[in-house]
């Protein structure tokens, strides 16, 4: 067998190996048993004595979400201003410039809610203090936001009828000193003895053997790199992210990079099952899930191992499949892998540049992000898919004429109205906000921002279309990853995926969150004969071809328009 | 309502201290101890920086083995790839204004004997490295302008060729800057 198709079997592999005990050590954690790095106990004391947080005090779904908006404001106004005048701020070495109002809003929405987009580039938009104190701040934080919403979730699915979900700041925090942190400082290690640089150090200048001078952007990456995966956030210490050779320095930093980013989607999965003590109901998810993520990577792979028809017609060799956009070191295997994980969890590191894949693998990245619940982002991806079961029960129910139940509770209209928006919300948003800039690019082609509509495509036709609709759904999914030739710097781009960012975020969470803190208020339904279940194979497929449906009926126009259409044009 | 901002901003603080301060700096402290002590591991020639064993530069002289194309010039101060869509009909005609080029400075090639990554924009701009093709095809120029035998270059190669990790994974390749490095020192 091939040595790259062996590279990402053994990827995805390890990737399950650690993911699954990390799920069922988390359900253990959170249900506040006992495991081995309840040594951290003092740190976490000591946390809760400073931001005077009594950890005994609980609360229900609606108290959760006001501490979770609320810590969330804090970081998107504490930001916004440190970006703007990051200039005036310390540790800039390269002496870089402030951001301008329209860009700093658009970064730090972006890094609040776990996406990423990042419409400057790290080597000249941040200062080492913006990248510590802004964006690895808050890549830490979002995650443990969404770990913590989606732990509230589970508390109330455990017991049979409770509006007593736990304390979120607790959950919060247990996010970060028993998982995300531990787990960092493990990968930093790996990645700073793989070769990324660690060190405050700024620019270097050196004389290249052919004798030209050239310059070289460094700093404190390591770190960086390791939560930017393991928290799916993806946002790269340099412009270039993960295709960097210095985030990523060769074939084994890859892996272990490509492996962290899904090990936490995949063992909140688990944790769930495990926690509220169904742990079939865990595995059938995860069957549904890795489905869902295998009928993207396959096609994905023989994509782009196979190369681009137009350079075929050249005459030129591609054994070593498409390479545009593509570093040598990991080969168009390896690639097609991680762009396939980055979509579905909604990471949005990338290791190529997407905008040069082929069309169809467009499509398929596209499709992950639409679908965006294949494992999904941590904690989020999840609650993603806690929605689609919810609309899976509701369509069962009437199916067999039954009233329909979760885990004991009756699911009624006001449970299924949330779903339902929140389920559309997704589709609204990417096709208004898509809509909205090809409208603007056909209509003000010389509007007055900082690029001006004419120029925002880097590419013309169909291709053009497509790096609309994959910016805008890259931010409604809070995915971060980009078609990036997009000249998305500018007012137009800044403000429209703000906005989606922040609903892209919020209400997914919300959502999910006040469906099960109703559920759990509700009386307990003793399993009978007639209740459907919700941990059987069956339901799974059910709750699969739903997610199916509601993807392809919302995004089949918009996917004609833009890679379909490309990719019949291309092979005519 | 009020108790839940005071909680925010002094958690804040807190994690801040934890996340942004004593994490980085014990990362840095860790790296100290990695081969390129945390600033990169550098690539010598006669005692003398030549560059950066991961960042990839550009070669032109027709004296050494030449990298990708890059969309950034391999100006390392920066980063990022073309862009460019598979149907785009100007980055097409690059392309193959790259294989007319290759086919100039290298008579003795079939178009078929060219590999895709050499005429094709790197991800990153910076990459260090070509495929194993990329540098065969190149032996007889290079060994024709330093007055070399083919077989010299050929084995000069063969050494510089890192096969995929531990032997099972993940594609070969040669790295560019070691192995020029290597060929200015055979020179001595």
């Amino acid at each position: 067998m091939n040595t790259e198709l062996l590279g990402i079997i053994a990827t995805y592999a390890i990737t399950l190996l650690i993911g699954i005990p990390l799920g069922i050590y988390l359900a253990k954690m959170f249900a506040g048993e006992k495991v081995w790095t309840d040594f951290l106990k003092p740190l976490e004391k000591g946390i809760y004595k400073l931001s005077g947080i009594n950890p005994e005090e609980s609360m229900n779904w609606k108290q959760h979400m006001k501490a979770l908006l609320m810590i969330n404001m804090v970081w998107l106004v504490y930001g916004f201003f440190a970006l703007l005048y990051q200039d005036k701020l310390p540790l800039n070495p390269d002496g870089n410039l402030g951001q301008s109002p329209d860009l700093a809003f658009n970064s730090i929405i972006s890094f609040v809610v776990n996406c990423n987009l990042q419409h400057y580039s790290g080597e000249t938009g941040a200062t080492y203090f913006t990248q510590h104190f802004v964006f690895m701040f808050l890549q830490f934080v979002s995650a443990a936001t969404g770990i913590a919403a989606a732990v509230v979730l589970f508390k109330a699915f455990r017991d049979k009828t409770t509006t007593n979900l736990g304390n979120f700041w607790v959950f919060f925090t247990c996010s970060i000193t028993r998982l995300l942190l531990p787990l960092s400082i493990v990968v930093a290690t790996i990645l700073a003895f793989n070769g990324t640089p660690t060190s405050y150090e700024g620019k270097d200048q050196f004389i290249s053997l052919q004798g030209d001078t050239v310059q070289v952007s460094r700093g404190p990456a390591a770190g960086f790199v390791a939560i930017k995966h393991l928290g799916t956030n993806g946002g790269g210490w340099f412009g270039a992210n993960g295709a960097h050779p210095l985030e990523n320095p060769n074939y084994l930093s890859n892996m272990v990079e490509v492996i962290s980013q899904v090990i936490i989607p995949i063992a909140m999965v688990f944790a769930f099952g495990y926690f509220i003590r169904r742990k079939k109901m865990a595995w059938v998810i995860f069957g549904i899930m890795t489905l869902g993520m295998m009928l993207l990577l396959v096609p994905t792979v023989i994509s782009e191992t196979g190369g681009s028809p137009n350079i075929a017609k050249m005459g030129v060799s591609q054994l070593t499949g498409a390479m545009e956009g593509k570093e040598v070191r990991f080969g168009a295997t390896a690639t097609a892998y991680w762009s396939t994980v980055t979509t579905i969890i909604s990471t949005g590191s990338i290791n190529s540049m997407h905008d040069s894949a082929m069309p169809l693998t467009g499509m398929y990245q596209l499709i992950a992000m639409m679908m965006n619940c294949f494992y999904g982002g941590c904690g989020v991806g999840i609650l993603n898919y806690f929605i689609f079961i919810i609309i899976a029960v509701f369509i069962s129910g009437l199916m067999v004429g039954r009233t329909p139940e979760f885990l004991g509770h009756k699911v009624e209209a006001r449970e299924v109205k949330i779903a339902s928006i929140i389920a559309l919300l997704h589709p609204f948003i990417i096709l208004v906000g898509t809509a909205l800039a090809a409208y603007t690019v056909t209509n003000f082609p010389d509007a007055d921002w900082l690029v001006k509509p004419a120029s925002w495509l880097n590419n013309p036709g169909f291709h053009g279309f497509s790096e609309m609709l994959y910016e805008t759904t890259s931010a409604a999914a809070n995915n971060g990853s980009g078609f990036e030739g997009l000249g998305d710097n500018n007012m137009f781009w800044n403000v429209m995926t703000g906005f989606v960012l922040l609903l892209g975020r919020f209400l997914p969470i919300i959502g999910p969150v006040a469906i099960a803190g109703l559920l759990a208020s509700k009386k307990y339904i003793p399993e009978s004969a007639g209740t459907l279940k919700t941990d059987t194979l069956t339901f799974g497929v059910m709750t699969f071809v739903v997610i199916v449906i509601i993807a392809a009926l919302a995004f089949f126009p918009a996917l004609t328009l833009g890679p379909l259409a490309e990719h019949f044009s291309m092979i005519k | 309502m009020k108790k839940y901002i005071i909680q925010s901003l002094r958690l804040t603080g807190v994690l801040m201290v934890l996340l942004c301060i004593i994490y980085p700096v014990a990362i840095a402290y860790i790296g100290k101890l990695s081969p390129g002590a945390g600033s990169g591991e550098k690539v010598l020639k006669n005692g003398k920086v030549v560059g950066y064993a991961r960042i990839g530069q550009s070669f032109t002289k027709p004296e050494y083995f030449w990298g990708r194309p890059s969309a950034v010039g391999y100006n390392a101060a920066g980063s990022g790839g073309s862009n460019k869509g598979p149907t785009n009909a100007d980055y097409l005609k690059q392309v193959s204004e790259r294989i007319d080029t290759l086919l100039k400075y290298h008579p003795y090639l079939k178009k078929s004997d060219i590999p895709a990554d050499m005429v094709t924009a790197s991800g990153s701009g910076l990459d260090p490295d070509i495929s194993e093709t990329a540098a065969i095809m190149q032996i007889k120029r290079v060994a024709a302008y330093r007055k070399l035998s083919d077989r010299t270059v050929a084995e000069l190669v063969l050494k510089n060729t890192e096969g995929p990790l531990f032997g099972l994974f993940g594609p070969s390749k040669v790295n560019v800057l070691k192995l020029n490095v290597a060929l200015d020192e055979l020179k001595k």
